[in-house]
Formats: structure tokens, sequence, C-alpha cells
């Protein structure tokens, strides 16, 4: 039975790897530019955690192999090195090993959450609501008009909440229920809830982030390559929630002027 | 530490039924109580699990009777999508409660640390009682919201603001459902701070003579660690859960922002803040993942130790490494919320404590693998459970480095990834070690000897099983297949759907398996072989008592101890062990150190 328990771990440990050492079900191609960091950060930790789960498995199965069910004449022995050593390995192997993943991780965070984004990354205001987003681009005044949650009116489209009537900077806002970009244009998303917590992640661009009901976030990525893709709420945020899905439009910068001009038509 | 004659006068051995059966202040009683609490809940808890998986493999199949428990959620037994996330946040808070909170904490703990200690109960029977009769009512609030209005909310375990408090108009289960679900919480809260109350000074006032505090069995320190944690998490999730109530009943707004809109009105709250909730949350939330494990910890080293005929490496190292995991284990909470919109820096404030948390956890594992190096390993029921528990924490351990890591956490939040990682640890693991303390003691609790055919059967089926369902999340979380949506129709999760009908069908078989543990415990409770008062040649003082043992545990004799509860591979009168009750002068290599 031992022996049997010791094959069954080794067996479900090379199974376990066998998907990770083939690819074959990996992330999303990246389309960002910082998304190469995370990848990478991501890579590494496979090795990491990877050579620590099948070694741990192994071992175990070694010594259960090894030194079960034994005779009673058999003698009791102690690992070399004893407690101490152990502790003096976990902290040097295992503590370097996962101090240097959080210090290099760093980096890959910072490239998306602690550079501010550059002065002409272009707004685009998100808001999510159940169970839908909305996203809104300045106009060609540059300026977004402000909101005024008592006007918002699903009903007559008015879905920020504009005043276009008293507010000059509203007048030229272009709502839009898809999201399009220029490729490789840095974009800064400034994002609102309307009701409840939702979350707003696209898988290609390595990019998620919670709206917080009450506080504006702000986020900022660039896409590199032109397409479709899909931006899930990944927030638990009602009945609908399955059903919170946009799309995002990355499209030449020619593209994108036309998309803008035909949304601000209508 | 005192010799427990006085303690007898707390309170005289019931004579009516229901004083010794139903409202026992017995802790041996109420242990039993909590487990035959914890076992029902698992069974509502995995038939819950089985209806979700069924719907996530194919979503437009009818259950046979499920529309008999929601019309509206079921109609003609295909789920809809938000009865799915109903059952699911069901599913959630009776497993992490009722199940993994309360069997090897409250229920072995009971049990089990009074008589690990020498005691004759612990030192408020009443609040003892109270404390599973309260966590009774709170199953019984929870479960109600099954048959009110528009049924149980659908929020999830963790209920996050505002959806919580916004009342009836967030949707389904939002208005009443929520309030029962609060309620019950709290509820919960309540039994196992009157619990904590409880165990804490058991284990620092009540040993008896000789038992000093390294002297006492590593199950006995996991309790009292995990009371210490019960005491600090619980104390704030249950104000959270009242100031929920308020929000829902009394108008507050803790929890709800100024100027939302929903429906095309403005809510009639302002000022609260929707961070607020996640940080009470997890500030219990992540402790209570430690509240799960490690019992099972402290658990499975006493069954370890006992079937490998000798002591581990060091019961010193693993106990203060059960101490860091439960200290650090505060200092951690913020890494569930690392794309919640709190400070980037603060992330990375909480990320590093995280990734110290993998040096406890590994120290623990190794003391665990290295102490198998030179023994003389028994396998059984409980000791496969054992080293089965050990094969799961690391599986389910290594993908925690991936989620400590904010950068990385961007792509696998919210994925089945995390999901795969924390059914492991605290879902899969922790019942393995409710499963190796059950086979382990049940001849203690029943008088009765489990089939470790069964048992073994039991085994085999469970660990193949369990690996099947979850390590496959971890495939679909980093192929970037989110949580909390059930249905995968759209063209990106489509090529993921045969992985989920092969966890469907994993899970089903899996599932079943438990029903021949269930007719194992049931069959073996009645029918099943007399046990001896010592049958696994154990040191610990519960083995040196009457099987199953008597109202005062000890007969009136109290045990006066001489040694480290795991003293095997010795030479003594009684063979390859000493019990720590033995009166033999014998001084050992361990008992020097």
């Amino acid at each position: 039975m031992a022996k049997l328990f010791s094959i069954t771990i080794v067996l479900i440990a090379i199974f376990s790897a066998i998907p990770i050492l083939r690819h074959t079900w990996v992330a999303p191609e990246d389309i960002s530019t910082h998304g190469a960091l995370i990848d990478e950060q991501m890579s590494e930790t496979m090795a990491e955690a990877g050579i620590s789960f099948l070694a741990a498995q192994f071992i175990l199965a070694l010594f259960i192999w090894k030194f079960s069910n034994r005779g009673p004449d058999a003698k009791i022995k102690s690992f070399p090195g004893g407690a101490k050593g152990l502790v003096i390995a976990a902290l040097l192997v295992v503590g370097v090993e996962v101090m240097a993943l959080g210090v290099f991780g760093v980096k890959a965070w910072a490239n998306v959450y602690l550079d501010a984004p550059s002065a002409n990354a272009m707004p685009i205001q998100v808001q999510a609501g159940q169970f839908a987003f909305y996203f809104r681009y300045p106009g060609p005044d540059g300026k977004f008009g402000g909101l005024r949650p008592e006007l918002i009116n699903e009903g007559s489209q008015n879905i920020f909440g504009l005043d276009p009537e008293h507010d000059v900077d509203a007048r030229d806002d272009i709502v839009a229920a898809e999201m399009a970009i220029p490729v490789n244009k840095e974009v800064h998303l400034l994002m609102h809830a309307k009701d409840v917590g939702h979350s707003f992640f696209v898988r290609e661009l390595r990019v998620q982030q919670d709206f917080v009901p009450g506080l504006d976030v702000s986020l900022h990525f660039t896409a590199t390559k032109v397409g479709k893709y899909e931006i899930v709420c990944t927030q638990l945020c009602g009945l609908g929630h399955y059903n919170m899905k946009a799309y995002l439009e990355v499209m030449s910068q020619q593209d994108f002027d036309n998309w803008l001009k035909q949304q601000a038509g209508q | 530490m005192h010799d427990t004659s006085v303690q007898a006068a707390h309170h005289a051995p019931p004579t009516s039924f229901i004083r010794k059966h139903i409202f026992s202040q017995d802790h041996k009683v109420i242990g039993k109580q909590y487990y035959a609490l914890a076992l029902f809940a698992a069974i509502v808890g995995m038939f819950l699990s089985w209806l979700m998986r069924i719907h996530l493999a194919w979503n437009n199949a009818a259950i046979p009777g499920l529309q008999l428990l929601s019309s509206s959620g079921a109609p003609g037994g295909v789920m809809t999508p938000e009865y799915y996330l109903q059952l699911m946040t069901m599913h959630g808070t009776i497993m992490v409660f009722f199940v993994l909170t309360t069997a090897p904490f409250a229920a072995f703990g009971n049990f089990f640390l009074p008589i690990q200690v020498g005691a004759e109960d612990m030192p408020f029977p009443r609040f003892n009682m109270m404390s599973f009769w309260v966590t009774f009512v709170a199953f019984l609030v929870l479960m109600a919201s099954f048959f009110v209005g528009d049924g149980p909310t659908l929020g999830g375990w963790t209920q996050y603001a505002p959806l919580n408090s916004i009342g009836a108009v967030g949707g389904p289960g939002q208005g009443t459902g929520v309030v029962l679900w609060a309620i019950s919480i709290a509820l919960f809260c309540v039994g196992q701070l009157l619990g904590s109350l409880n165990f804490i000074p058991t284990t620092l006032d009540l040993r008896v003579k000789g038992m000093s505090l390294m002297r006492l069995p590593l199950s006995a320190w996991a309790w009292f660690i995990t009371s210490c944690m019960g005491l600090t998490a619980f104390a704030v999730l249950m104000p959270a859960c009242i100031l929920v109530i308020l929000d829902h009943v009394a108008g507050t707004s803790f929890f709800v922002a100024s100027n939302l809109v929903l429906n095309d009105q403005v809510l009639p709250h302002s000022g609260g803040s929707t961070l607020l909730w996640q940080h009470l949350f997890w500030f219990f939330g992540h402790p209570e993942v430690y509240i799960a494990i490690v019992p099972g910890i402290g658990i499975v080293s006493h069954v370890l130790i006992t079937n490998m005929r000798r002591p581990m490496l060091s019961a010193r190292v693993l106990i203060y490494s059960m101490g860091a995991l439960a200290v650090l284990s505060y200092m951690v909470y913020g890494h569930h919320m690392f794309v919640s919109g709190m400070n980037p820096f603060s992330s990375l404030a909480f990320s590093f404590p995280t990734l110290v948390i993998t040096i406890p956890s590994t120290v623990v594992v190794l003391i665990w693998t290295f102490s198998l190096y030179g023994s003389k390993l028994r396998i059984n029921s409980a000791s496969l459970f054992a080293l089965g528990f050990i094969s799961m924490f690391v599986s389910g351990g290594v993908s925690g480095f991936f989620l400590a890591q904010p950068s990385i956490d961007i792509m696998l939040h919210a994925t089945y990834f995390v999901v795969g990682h924390f059914h492991l640890v605290m879902g899969v693991a922790a019942m393995f070690g409710i499963f190796a303390g059950t086979y382990f003691w049940f001849p203690k609790m029943a008088g009765r000897m489990m089939n470790e055919t069964l048992g073994k059967l039991h085994f085999w089926l469970s660990f193949v099983g369990a690996y099947c369902i979850f390590m496959p999340f971890h495939y679909l979380g980093m192929a970037g297949n989110i949580r909390r949506y059930s249905t995968f129709t759209d063209d990106f999760l489509q090529p993921l759907i045969p992985v989920h009908r092969f966890i469907t069908v994993a899970a089903l078989i899996t599932g079943a398996a438990q029903l021949v543990f269930l007719y194992n415990l049931i069959h073996s409770r009645y029918w099943g072989k007399p046990a001896p008062d010592n049958p696994w040649e154990a040191t610990s003082l519960e083995w040196s008592t009457a099987t199953p043992p008597p109202f005062d545990n000890f007969g009136g004799k109290h045990p006066v101890v001489y040694h480290d509860p795991y003293q095997y591979g010795v030479e003594s009168s009684v063979g390859d062990y000493l019990m720590q009750t033995s009166p033999e002068q014998v001084k050992t290599e361990h008992d020097e150190k």
C-alpha cells in the first residue's frame, strides 16, 4: 500500500507538470507594452514553484517507499542535520527564492501601477454598472463634462448623467458601448462604478482592475496589436454578472479617428 | 497548571436525556454535536457543488427534481445563471464556516483538548454548550434563506460591498437573503468566540501536574493557536456583519458610498466606504484560512508521529512555525485586494509578508517529510489521509507563490487558478485533516473501530479524485477562465468546456466516494469491532483513559504527566513507546531536551 501511494504521488506530480511543460493551456497572446514583464515573472514563478512542487512530492514518495512498514527490528534513524538544518535550508533557499521573486516582481507591478501615465496619454472614462460598461471620450475640446448622478437615465440614453444644456464641456462628449483605442497609443482609463463593485479585465492586455463605488480609479496601458478583445467583469456584481461583457477594438490611428467621428455623429 | 480535582465542581453528571444528549455541557458531547453538524453541512455543501458542476459542464441539462428546490431558480430543473450564483454563495459559506471551521477546530478540539491536557472539562461548560447551540441556530438561519422570498444571497461567500448593503434593489436574495446571511455569520462568530474563550483557559489553566506547555501534544497546540486566531478574527467579522444588517434595516450607510445609482434612481445612502468592508472581511478572511488549516496541521502531526513510531524532528520548531503562520496570517490579508483600488504601494507592503509566510509553511512540510526518514511508518486509513494532507498542502501551497505577487495577480485574480489554490489548501487538505482525525480518534469517540478496508477505499478514491478535480482548475485559471460565471459559451472559453466536463465527472465520482465514508462511519458506530483503550499504541493522555472516556474523562483519577507527548522508538514495558503518564522514571533523550 505504501509503495502504491509513492507511485501514485509521483505519477500525479508528473501528470500535473505535463500540461505546463507542453504549454497546453496558456494565457492568451500579450498585446500590451507592459505584459512581457508580467509574463516573464509568471514563467520564473512557474519554474520555481514547479521545481519545489516536484521535489517535495518526489522526496515524500521516496521516504514513504523506503521507511514504511519496516519490521520491529528496524532501527529508528534521524535525518542528518536534524531540524536545525531544515530550518536554515528553508530560510536560505525558500526565503531567498521567494524574496527574489518579490523584488523582481515589483518592476512588473510598477509598470502598471506606480508609474504615472504620460501627459499625452489618451483619456477614456469608463463607467461600470449593472450589467454593462460604457465608455466616454472627451470629444474635440479634449475636456470631459461633469457628472450628475441624478440625471442618469438609461431610457433617454443619458448613461453618464451629463448636463449638456448647462455644461459646455459635456456637449461634445462621445459615449459608446464599445471601447475603441488606437494601436501603440497610451490610454489613460478613468474608472468609476455607477452602482456596485465591478471589475475591468482584458486578458490580452494583462490588465485587471476593480471599480470601487465612491472612488475614481485610474489605469494606463498601451495596446500593441490591432484586433478585437473581450472585456469581462470579474467582480460579482449581481444577477446579470455572467452577462457583463463588452469589447475592446484596437485599431490603427486612422480607423480610430473614423470610428470616433462615426460615434460623434450618432 | 494544577490538579484538576477542583473542576469537578463545575457541573455534575447529567441524569435526564435532554441534559445528557441535547443541552449537554459535557465537552465530549458538544464535540460530537459539532462533528454531526459539520457532517450534515458537508453533505449539503457537497450536494450544492455537484449541482453547480453539472450546470458548468452541461449548461442546459435539466437536473431532475431541482425545480422543487426553487421553481424560479431552476424552471424545469434547468438552473438559471443567477440561481447558480446563489448556490455558489451557499456552498462557499457552508463549507468555510460550518465545515472547515467547525469540524477540525470545534469538533475535535472540544472532544480532545480537555482530555489531552488532563482536565475534566472546559472551564465554562455552559458557554461551551451555548457555543454549539448558537452555531446550530446560525446554520438554521442560513438554511432558511433557501425558503424566503427570492432565495439566498448571490453575493458570494465574501459578500462584497456595496452589493451586500443596498437591499433588494441589488437583485435576487439581496434583501432578506443578505440579512439572513449576515445574521447567520454574526451568530456563528458569537459561537466561535464562546468556543475560543473556553479553549484558551483550558490550555493555559487546566493542565494537569507535569503537563508543561512544551509537553502538550501538537494537536492541542494547534487548537490553542487557532482559538487565539478565532478570538481576534471573529471579533472583527461579527461587528462587520452587524453593520451590514444596520445598512439593511436601519438605513445606515457604512458600506455604501454617496451618489450611487440603480435603476436610474440615486440610492438613499451617503458617505460609506466600499473598501472598508473588504478590509474588515479579509482581516477575518485570511486568518480564517489558517483557522481551517492549523488544526489540520496539528491533527496530521499527531497522527503521523503515532504512525511513524518516532518523535518529530523538532516538535518545538513545528509549534513555532504554527505560531508564525498565525501571526503572519493577519499581516497578509491585503493580498486579496491587490486589484481592489487600494493604494498600489500597500499592495507591495502586503506582498512581502505573503511571500514570507512561505517560510514557516515550508518548515512544517520539511519537518513532516524528513521525520519520515528513518521511521517505521505504519500505513492505515488515518496515516494515509495524513500523508495525503502533506501532498495536498504542498500542491496547494506552491500556487500561493503566484498569488502573493501583485504583478501576477493582475492575470490570475478572480480566475479558476484561485479556486484551485484555495480548494487544495483549505478545502481538500483541511478535509484530509478531518478524515485523518476521524479514522484516528473514532475508536476513542465511539468505542468502536472503523472498517480499515472501507477507509482505504475511501482514501484512494478521494485522493486521486481530488487531484483530478482541483489540479485542472489551475490550468483553467492560467488560460484566463474567470470564476463566478455559470456559462462559458463565448468563443474564448469554448475550448475549455471539455476540461470542465472532466472535472465534473471527477467531482461526481469523488463525491460518491464520500458515501463509502458515511456508510463506514454509521455502520462502525453501531456494529464496528469494540475498540481497545489504546488501539494505535499512542502516548498522549486521551489514550490513557477508558474507551469511550467516562464523564469526568479519567474516572476520578487525575493523571500526572512525566514525559513529552511523543516518546516513540524507546524500549519500555509496554512496547516501543512510553505513555505520557507512564510512571517509569526513564529519562529519554527527548525528555532531556
